[in-house]
């Protein structure tokens, strides 16, 4: 029974992120996790370059306007993780270091109306779920609920 | 002995003990005997240290531009926004429980708002502080 729930949970984990239509699967990593986690969601390692995480995690000290300084030996497992399974492609780097100024984000975000950024429960692109509901456990476009509470396809179908 | 009570007492044995969770009185004590001879943990100290504005950082002046006066309550964080959980062990038990925390958290918040890194006598001060609720 044991094995069974096991393997369940490994079914559901695995099934967990996806984004443009492939797999964005999150590597388990517990350090990563508790640090990365505690004041925003742990975002994937994809989402940025290891070029970008690197700059990232020597800056922790000034990172976005808050002290986020680690041990050295947390700083450098996280590092090593996040570098191990950045992306790899111009679409993921940011010379902000901001997530949400990568071309991947500006292209996934282009139909999102710039009142939807400023709304009172939205207020930071940072904020992945106030729209994508559950995203800490993973990722899937039929979790997407705007401001209001309104679903993402009934917003496109105001458009017709 | 089972082997579930023998692997128990192994673990207990080679130092796990480290991450049983620890008490805030623990945390006065350690950083009282860090302090020096001579010094006596105060709560009174303790609270004008956590509303004095050091003037390190305009966005956070003090502790309490982000933890509130009322450290039974929820907090804020003056440039993110994120929430913060009362600072009181009786408002919120996990507070001053594990040593890793502890100074992770005095380390970005003393230098952010103090300037440098806090003292071991302002650490015996500040918790003291926190274990007595504000009352001093």
């Amino acid at each position: 029974m044991k094995r069974f729930i096991a393997l369940l949970l490994l079914a559901f984990g695995m099934n967990a992120a996806y984004a443009e239509g492939h797999k964005m699967t999150v590597p388990p990593n517990a350090k990563w996790k508790e640090e990365c986690s505690s004041c925003h969601i742990a975002y994937p390692p994809k989402l940025l370059t290891a070029d970008n995480w690197e700059k990232m995690m020597g800056g922790l000290n000034k990172h976005f306007g808050a002290n986020a300084e680690l041990d050295a030996k947390d700083n450098k497992e996280i590092l090593d993780f996040l570098k191990k399974h950045a992306g790899d492609s111009t679409r993921y780097s940011s010379t902000s270091l901001r997530i949400s100024d990568t071309p991947w984000f500006k292209r996934e975000h282009r139909s999102v109306a710039a009142k939807e950024w400023v709304h009172p429960e939205v207020k930071s692109k940072s904020n992945c779920s106030a729209c994508h509901q559950n995203v800490a456990r993973g990722y899937s476009e039929h979790d997407v609920r705007m401001p209001g509470g309104k679903r993402w396809e009934e917003e496109e179908d105001d458009d017709d | 002995m089972t082997a579930k009570k023998v692997t128990l007492a192994l673990l207990l044995l080679t130092g796990s003990a480290q991450a049983l969770a620890e008490t805030p009185q623990d945390f006065v004590a350690k950083y009282t005997a860090e302090a020096g001879a001579g010094f006596k943990p105060s709560a009174a100290r303790g609270k004008s240290f956590f509303t004095k504005e050091f003037g390190a950082n305009k966005d956070m002046p003090s502790c309490s531009t982000c933890h509130t006066k009322d450290i039974n309550t929820k907090g804020k964080h003056a440039i993110t926004g994120k929430v913060i959980e009362p600072l009181s062990p009786a408002a919120n038990a996990e507070r001053f429980t594990t040593a890793k925390k502890v100074e992770k958290w005095f380390k970005r918040n003393c230098n952010e708002v103090v300037g440098r890194e806090c003292t071991p006598a302002e650490k015996a001060d500040f918790i003291q502080f926190a274990i007595e609720g504000g009352k001093a």
